[in-house]
């Protein structure tokens, strides 16, 4: 009965996880500009991971193992806030300009992202 | 459990999909690359699945070393190739290329008056790999 219990929370716990992957893959396709692309991805993404690990961590049967995933999921936390910011930093120092609603085409379909050089 | 776990994987796996969509749209190059940090991140994530799901533990330490290149590609990618005031300097020879004929090689011949051209998402230099003309 406990088992089963866990077995529940751990697996509620991982669709979480893989949902915000999910979320975090349809926003880096569906967002505009590169700046809310990596808002996107650093964060959607690593909250998912953290998830996963939460749910594997309740089945983890050494402390070792429990050691190596929380390690896992720290190296990519700092691995997406650093590159991130670097890529951010990058962007803004080429001139990219950030999106904002009037870059919007009217009515357009899905299809082609607006343009980044803030319309011209 | 596992069947779930398989269904789970699978989920990530479509994800991983339709992120990669990034690589192929567009428009920057820093697109691509966060696409590729994409692929980083939920290969991590497919990976820690997996070592539950078929108990292999080694596939945590591959998840490790996928993590640590996923990072290190981004870092490479940001410092020697697309950050205008990181970017690895051009060398003699490739600066004085534009003097000695090759002034229509797009990107040789405004390099001096360019500065952050807004939305052009190319290096500025044309400082590409296996740049060894001159």
């Amino acid at each position: 009965m406990a088992d089963s219990i866990m077995d529940g929370v751990r697996l509620l716990l991982i669709t979480a996880g893989v949902a915000f992957f999910i979320i975090g893959s349809i926003g880096l396709i569906r967002f505009p500009d590169v700046y809310t692309r990596i808002h996107a991805l650093t964060k959607a993404d690593n909250l998912g991971l953290g998830l996963i690990v939460i749910g594997l961590l309740l089945g983890a049967g050494s402390l070792a193992t429990s050691a190596k995933l929380v390690l896992i999921w720290l190296l990519t936390l700092v691995a997406s806030a650093s590159a991130g910011y670097l890529v951010a930093r990058a962007a803004r120092r080429r001139g990219v300009k950030p999106w904002q609603a009037k870059d919007t085409p009217p009515a357009k379909g899905d299809d082609t992202p607006p343009p980044q050089s803030g319309g011209h | 459990m596992t069947t779930a776990l398989d269904l789970l994987l699978l989920a990530l796996l479509l994800s991983l999909i339709v992120g990669l969509g990034r690589v192929w749209r567009g428009p920057g190059f820093a697109d691509r690359m966060l696409a590729a940090q994409l692929l980083g991140t939920t290969g991590v994530a497919m990976l820690i699945v997996l070592a539950e799901r078929f108990a292999q533990p080694a596939l945590r330490d591959v998840a490790l070393v996928l993590a640590l290149l996923a990072l290190l590609a981004v870092l490479a990618f940001v410092a020697r190739v697309w950050d205008p005031d990181d970017a690895v300097e051009p060398t003699a020879s490739a600066d004085g290329a534009g003097s000695t004929g090759l002034v229509g090689e797009p990107g040789a011949a405004a390099s001096g008056s360019d500065g952050p051209s807004s939305g052009d998402h190319r290096p500025r230099q044309s400082n590409g790999v296996g740049d060894d003309h001159g």
